[in-house]
Formats: structure tokens, sequence, C-alpha cells
């Protein structure tokens, strides 16, 4: 009964600590950003070039915000479909042992710090890039859409092997009775059934893409430019953060952060809020 | 977005320090020969000592730490990178005792944080390609017209027939902004350049690819990376100091208020004798008395 009491507190006021936290970032992103609303440059730094330098000088992060978009998309784009490849054969399709090397692999994954995976694409991607495209200097949106990729691979994996782990013996099960192949079962039955997990773990990638900014600081180049081609060199939302932080902190540069992480924020909150959706229905 | 900004910032730091791998160690042969009468105002001090700042400070910040370590012990200094910008903030903000810029404080900075410069060398900023390169001389117009993107190929200005790859600073940058203001004349960089964040990752950048074009301190200068001259004069350390070589600036130390004994101590010892031999040890010009 007391030790009950004490643990209740406690738990509680963990949970307070935590609500507290988040409240404050918010409060601080908002404080922060509500003089560009309120002068109304928030829409001209959202959208407008990024030209500190310029004898009228410019202070948008327009070509940023695009740049994480494409940069998350494509990132998305190329690890999804692996994914999907990785745990159908996790699950049924392929052979037990090497599936569970897979999975092990992907678990490892996860645990590589993500400087790690900027600085082997800095070293053999970059270079490999530059040597085979034959223009830019390697270091591009290419370059960091792959690296993401990878990085956001494992946690794609991780989500839907977590359903599947629950769902696909039975369901295999089920379509073998049917006469159906493994692969038919796996398209036809197991990945349809567990949807809702597919559209988490894309949220989720999608927040793990958008916000790193290691690798895309590393890798992307960062020139503040809407790219033309997948070889030009690019600076993502989070890089422009982490670059113009060191400016003077009353700078109109700096300002341009306030609006940065506010976009990242409303961004993250909207998926997670999407995330809980998703998780919700998918108990039905 | 997650982060905290100071693990940003530790984060980049940590990648600063990786910039910075290839720079000369400060081995022990750089001590200063009867130094000691200097090392020894360190002797009844103790306590922690926090640098942070431009990152062309570094090789020397680093060599009279280790001076002054091992001299005693009992005191333990801490230098890490972050740009010019990043120095004059956190010693206005009290998280580091010394701050590093390279570049004068502004009016703005001195009155809001209270802060004192303490000019310690002369560093040159100059172009720097890749050693296959076969450019050797490049005019102050030439540089001016490759850094804008109007010079796209090193074949105009003498080299192999192969696009130009640009590099340029971050917006923090102290050796951005004297390169743009004496080199470039504050004329345009051309916006699809690369950004790096500090000396060391342009080193690694120019180092690693042969069409890159860049600029560094001239205390980053080493066989791996080549320095054309500029308008006829050969970058070194005579021209710089003599002036025929124009792209100078001072690097400073900066705190906050009245110094603390070892905070004081330190200050003297770089812009000491002692500090001297460790500025060209490193590559620059120590300053005149």
């Amino acid at each position: 009964m007391r030790t009950d009491t004490i643990l209740n507190r406690l738990a509680a006021g963990a949970a307070g600590l935590v609500g507290i936290a988040a409240l404050a970032i918010v409060g601080f992103i908002l404080l922060s950003t509500w003089p560009l609303v309120t002068s109304g440059e928030i829409g001209s730094i959202l959208t407008g070039a990024w030209r500190p330098f310029a004898a009228s000088p410019t202070y948008g992060i327009g070509p940023m915000v695009v740049v994480s978009a494409l940069l998350s998309v494509a990132a998305l784009g190329l690890a999804f479909p692996v994914a999907l490849g990785i745990v159908g054969f996790l699950h049924g399709v392929g052979p037990r042992r090497p599936g569970r090397v897979m999975l092990g692999v992907a678990q490892f994954m996860t645990s590589i710090p993500t400087v790690v995976y900027g600085f082997v694409a800095v070293m053999l991607l970059v270079p490999w890039i530059r040597q085979v495209a034959e223009t830019g200097s390697g270091y591009s949106l290419l370059a960091a859409v792959i690296t993401l990729s990878l990085l956001v691979l494992p946690t794609i994996v991780l989500v839907i092997h977590a359903r599947l782990e629950r769902v696909a013996p039975g369901l295999m099960r089920t379509g073998q009775a049917l006469g159906m192949t493994s692969a038919q079962a796996m398209l036809g039955i197991v990945l349809p059934a567990a949807r809702g997990s597919l559209a988490t773990a894309l949220v989720l990638g999608f927040c793990r893409a958008v916000g790193d900014t290691l690798v895309a600081l590393m890798v992307a180049g960062n020139a503040p430019q809407v790219p033309s081609s997948i070889l030009d060199s690019v600076r993502a939302l989070t890089s422009h953060i982490a670059l113009v932080l060191a400016t003077d902190s009353f700078s109109p540069e700096y300002r341009s952060i306030s609006a940065a992480a506010l976009l990242l924020f409303l961004l993250t909150a909207l998926l997670s809020l999407l995330v809980r959706r998703l998780e919700s229905r998918r108990s039905v | 977005m997650r982060m905290h900004p100071f693990a940003l910032l530790a984060l980049l730091s940590l990648v600063l320090l990786i910039g910075c791998g290839g720079d000369k160690p400060a081995s022990k042969d750089q001590t200063p020969t009867g130094s000691n009468g200097t090392l020894a105002v360190f002797d009844n001090l103790e306590g922690t000592l926090d640098i942070a700042g431009g990152t062309a400070h570094i090789p020397v910040m680093k060599a009279a730490a280790q001076a002054i370590m091992e001299h005693n012990p009992k005191i333990r200094i801490t230098v890490a990178g972050g740009g010019s910008g990043v120095g004059v903030q956190k010693v206005g903000e009290g998280l580091v005792q010394i701050g590093n810029a390279g570049r004068p404080l502004s009016e703005d900075e001195k009155t809001r944080y209270g802060l004192q410069s303490w000019p310690f060398a002369i560093d040159g900023v100059c172009v720097v390609v890749h050693p296959d390169n076969h450019v050797k001389a490049l005019t102050t117009a030439q540089v001016q017209d490759l850094f804008a993107g109007k010079i796209t190929s090193w074949q105009e200005v003498g080299g192999a027939d192969a696009p130009v790859h640009l590099f340029t600073r971050d917006e923090a940058s102290g050796t951005r902004k004297v390169f743009w203001k004496k080199a470039l004349k504050k004329g345009e960089i051309a916006a699809g350049a690369n950004v790096v964040a500090s000396n060391g990752a342009m080193k690694t950048a120019i180092a690693g690819d042969p069409q890159a074009l860049g600029y560094v301190s001239i205390g980053h200068l080493d066989d791996q990376l080549k320095a054309p001259d500029l308008d006829g004069v050969e970058v070194n350390q005579l021209n710089a100091a003599g002036g025929q070589y124009p792209v100078v600036r001072k690097l400073y130390m900066n705190t906050q208020g009245d110094l603390d004994p070892l905070t004081r101590a330190f200050v003297d010892y770089v812009t000491g004798p002692a500090g001297r031999v460790f500025v060209q040890k490193s590559g620059y010009l120590a300053m005149t008395e």
C-alpha cells in the first residue's frame, strides 16, 4: 500500500517533469518566433532565398524547406521497398536462418551512431559519386539520400517486424492452407493486414530522416540553394540550424533558426499525432 | 531537432575535432627552450580552464595547454572548436573562460557582454587547391571570378580541363569573413558552393578532391594542400608579415570581466615570448611587441 503510493507519486512526478520539459520547448520556440509572426516576416523567411552577404541581404530558408522535404521523401522511397522485402523475407518468404541474421543486422544498424554513417559516407560514398558522376564534388543530395535511407531502413524494418511477429505466423498458415505460395500469402494477406504498422513505420522513418542533422551536415554539401540536379550540393533545415547557430545570437541570420525550428517542431508534432491515430485504429 | 542546443554544439565540436585530426600534434620538442621561467608562474596555480572558439586558434591553444599541463598536472585546460561566433557567445555567456575569435569584436558584442580582446597572432587566409592541381598562380580577379562561379573550369586559369568544385565556410566563420572582405573584396560567392564548418573540415574536403577550390588559414597549410601564388606573391609567413600578402587578420583571445589568476597567467603566457614560439610553430606570425 505505502510502496504503491510512493511509486504512483514517482511516476506522476516523472510524467510531470517530461510534460514541463516539452511545454518549455514549445514555449521557447513560440516565444522566439513570435516577433517574426507579428512583424509578418515569417512568410518571407519561410519561402525566401538565403543571401546573407548580398548587397541587399535576404534571410529566407525556402531552399532548406524544399531540400528537407526532398531528402526525406527520397530516402523513404529508397528505404521502404527494401524494408518491405526484408520483413517479407523474415516472415515466411525466405528460409529461417538467413532471416534471423538479417534481423540481427537491422538491430545492430540502429545502434550505430549517425556520425559514423556520416563519416563512412564522406570517406567512401562521396568520392565514389564524384568519380562516377563526373559533375559536382560528390557532396550532394544523392549522397545524403543514400546515407539517410540506410539510416532509416532499420527503423522501418523493426517497426513492421514488431507487428508481423504477432500476426504473420497464423496468417501465413491460413494462406498456405488455402493453397497460396508463401509470397502470395505475404502480399495478399499478411502485408494488407499489417497496413497500420506500415503507415506507422513510414511516418517514423520520415521523422527520423527529416530530423537527422549530422548526416545531412557532413554529406550534403550545405549550399543554400534549391537543387536542379540530384548531384547538386544542398542544405537541409537541420544542418542550417547547426551551421547558423554559431553566428551572433542577435543577428538576422540567427532569427531564421527560430523559424526553422518552429517548422521542424510543427512537422514532427503533426506526424506523431498521426502515428497515435494510426496506432489506435490498428487495435480495432 | 529533438536535440538540446548544447548537445548539438557538443556534437559539432566532435565533428570539428575529427576534422582537425590531421593537425600537427603539439609534440614535446615544441616547448620553447629556456621557458621554465615563464612556466614558473603556473607553479602555484590549479583548476580548470576551458577554451573554445575559432578553429584557426586550436594548434596554438593546444601547444600552450600541453606545455602548461605537463609542467603542472594540477591544471586542466580543455580546448574546443566551434568557430569564432561560438567563441564569442560562449565566453559572453560565461560557459568558458577564454573564447577565441578570428575577427575583432563588434561594438555590440563588447558592450553587451563586457568582453576584452587579447590579440596574440597574425594569420593569413589563402586560396588552396589539391596538390595535384597544376595551377601555380592566380590573380585577385581570377579568384573573385572563380568564387563567384563565373569561371567554372580549371582550364580557364591554366589548369586541367575539369570543373571547379567550390568550397566555402559557414556564416559564422572568421576565416570566411576576412577572405570575403580582403580577397574577394566583398564579391559574391556562388550559391552552389559547398559549405564546411571548420578549417579542419575544409582541409579534409580539399585534400580529398583534385578539382576542389577553397580557402584556409595559413596555419593549416601543409603538404596535403597547395596554396597558389596570389597576384605574383608567394603565400608564406614572411610575405604576410611584410605586408606583400594582403589577406591577413589578427587572432584574438577574448575574456570577460576581471580575470581569475589561471586565465590571467594563460593570457600572459600565450601573448609572451613562449606563446610567440608556439604561434610560429603553428604556422602563424607572432605579434611584434
